[in-house]
């Protein structure tokens, strides 16, 4: 036997059992998806259907009853706290990447300490301060929660891609005669494209998935999506297929974005030390 | 430095809630209510069982996909999955359509081995908070290793093995010192958001039976909105600060070390 021999089934054999842990954790979410093109009581059959004729009529009913405000909701908090990260992050990092104001490494420390404060912690104080300004059950205390949470992170994340850029290039459109503004939009933003890239699905996921503050500051004018799905645990009868729905749209934007932008999404996730 | 940092941000954060008139009277309800001290408990057995388990399976798989592997790349895109998945709705899912006694999946496949109609949730609700904990950070844990194991380089493993080290032992002298920065970081970021798990116990048992799941958000969150104390709330707060201080710290320390020895490189 040659050794190309043995390498090739003990290739055969880590990849079933590859194969093998992948479908575990994944048949969750495999399985969401097939209760949700099945009919309630396939849905709710013992033993469990296996093999059914797919349909959409949970999904059309999910989408043409009181779902499409709760989705609209999210996309509006999450949306907009991403562009207000961007915003605010971009001019935070640059100072703290390409011209280090004093103290940098301070103020990046405490940059990241408020990522890590916990949402117990500052809850209470947020709730009041929301009933005070009458913004309980408005998007935009929402929106400026999670531009508060997600900035930290994004100033990190968009500093660690800042610092990619060789200096060299900043001294060269300098001494072309390059302004502050010329050496913002045509030497940063281009570079960092990715670095804007990654900050924003980064954003997006912890916003758009975010429950702790939705479920205590909003109740039903501001609603996001996760709040939606609450409204199944109450056992309201047997809803399986239509929570199965519900539940598949409320997390096909952050999968698709997850899935897409893959390479950012270790970078992102470890503010930007893992690249 | 950070320590004063830190200090500083926990004075800043309290002051436009109740803190001030509360006094010291919720910090000395705080030492002798069984609740807290229960809550503590859970939120620490759920934070290290949820950050072991995962951190081992995350590096079994990395490595897994890190070898000779068909469709690695599809692999690790399913494998992302349940960490995008919106908790709540992973949550849900799990409950309602896997765990259910009835109509639940698990428990029809479980049926051979004895252990069919097991309501998994009341009957083992910590289990089943756990495992849904760690099916959904797993993935997390995965993709940080698999990055630490892909920026190690194949000739020092090739030279280890012509010098007869076997694979076991090249793991172990090799590999695993030069992932240990990615696993801790991994355990130290993943515990950060571990102890805030709020969403699948809110989902899944609603800190109950009694107070079997209850860790601290969920305690802060009954205490101050069903209870509506907002001074006790804000106690318990403050104890949930002090302990992701100290993990908040070690996770710093390690991000930084990782930084330098990027920028070593």
């Amino acid at each position: 036997m040659t050794t190309s021999m043995v390498g090739m089934r003990s290739k055969i054999l880590w990849s079933v059992v590859g194969w093998l842990v992948v479908f575990v954790f994944f048949f969750p979410v495999l399985w969401m998806w097939l209760e949700g093109f099945k009919t309630e009581p396939q849905a709710a059959s013992s033993p469990p259907t296996i093999l059914f004729v797919p349909t959409l009529s949970e999904f059309q009913e999910v989408l043409s009853g009181d779902f499409p405000p709760f989705f609209i909701n999210s996309a509006i908090a999450s949306i907009a706290s991403t562009l207000l990260v961007l915003v605010f992050g971009l001019p935070a990092a640059y100072a703290l990447a390409i011209r280090p104001v004093k103290k940098s490494r301070d103020v990046l420390f405490f940059f990241i300490s408020t990522r890590f404060l916990p949402f117990a912690a500052s809850l209470v104080p947020l709730y009041l301060l929301a009933r005070d300004l009458q913004l309980l059950d408005n998007i935009l205390a929402l929106i400026l929660i999670y531009t508060t949470i997600n900035l930290p992170l994004g100033v990190w994340l968009l500093r660690s891609f800042l610092l990619e850029i060789p200096p060299d290039l900043f001294e060269a459109a300098r001494v072309d005669g390059a302004g502050f503004r010329h050496e913002i939009l045509r030497i940063v933003v281009p570079l960092i494209t990715p670095g804007l890239a990654a900050t924003s699905l980064i954003c997006l996921i912890f916003s758009w998935n975010e429950f702790f503050y939705a479920v205590n500051l909003t109740s039903s004018v501001a609603a996001t999506a996760p709040l939606f799905l609450v409204s199944f645990i109450s056992g309201r009868g047997l809803f399986y297929a239509k929570l199965a729905a519900a539940a598949t749209l409320a997390s096909l934007p952050v999968l698709l974005a997850g899935w897409i932008a893959q390479k950012q999404l270790i970078r992102g996730l470890t503010m930007g030390a893992v690249k | 430095m950070l320590t004063i940092y830190y200090s500083f941000f926990n004075w800043n954060l309290l002051k436009p809630g109740s803190f001030h008139f509360s006094g010291l009277d919720n910090y000395s309800a705080l030492l002798t209510n069984e609740s807290i001290r229960t809550a503590v408990l859970n939120t620490v057995v759920l934070t290290v069982a949820v950050i072991a388990l995962s951190v081992v399976l995350g590096l079994a798989i990395a490595s897994l996909l890190n070898s000779e592997v068909f469709g690695k790349g599809f692999m690790r895109t399913l494998m992302i999955a349940p960490f995008l998945i919106m908790p709540t709705a992973g949550a849900l899912i799990w409950k309602d359509t896997l765990l259910n006694p009835i109509f639940g999946l698990l428990p029809y496949l479980l049926t051979p081995f004895g252990l069919g109609r097991v309501d998994w949730v009341n009957q083992y609700p910590m289990v089943t908070v756990v495992v849904v904990e760690v099916w959904r950070w797993t993935p997390f844990m995965m993709l940080i290793i698999l990055a630490g194991l892909q920026s190690q380089n194949p000739e020092i493993l090739e030279a280890a093995r012509v010098d007869g080290a076997s694979a076991l032992q090249a793991f172990r002298r090799i590999t695993l010192p030069l992932v240990r920065p990615f696993i801790e970081l991994g355990a130290l970021l993943g515990s950060l958001f571990v102890v805030q798990t709020f969403d699948s116990i809110y989902m899944l048992t609603f800190g109950g039976p009694g107070e079997d799941t209850t860790n601290l958000p969920f305690l802060l969150y009954i205490v101050a909105f069903q209870g509506f104390s907002i001074g006790q709330a804000s106690a318990i707060g403050v104890v949930a600060v002090i302990i992701t201080i100290i993990v908040a710290t070690l996770a710093l320390r390690t991000l930084f070390s990782i930084f330098q020895v990027e920028a070593r490189r």
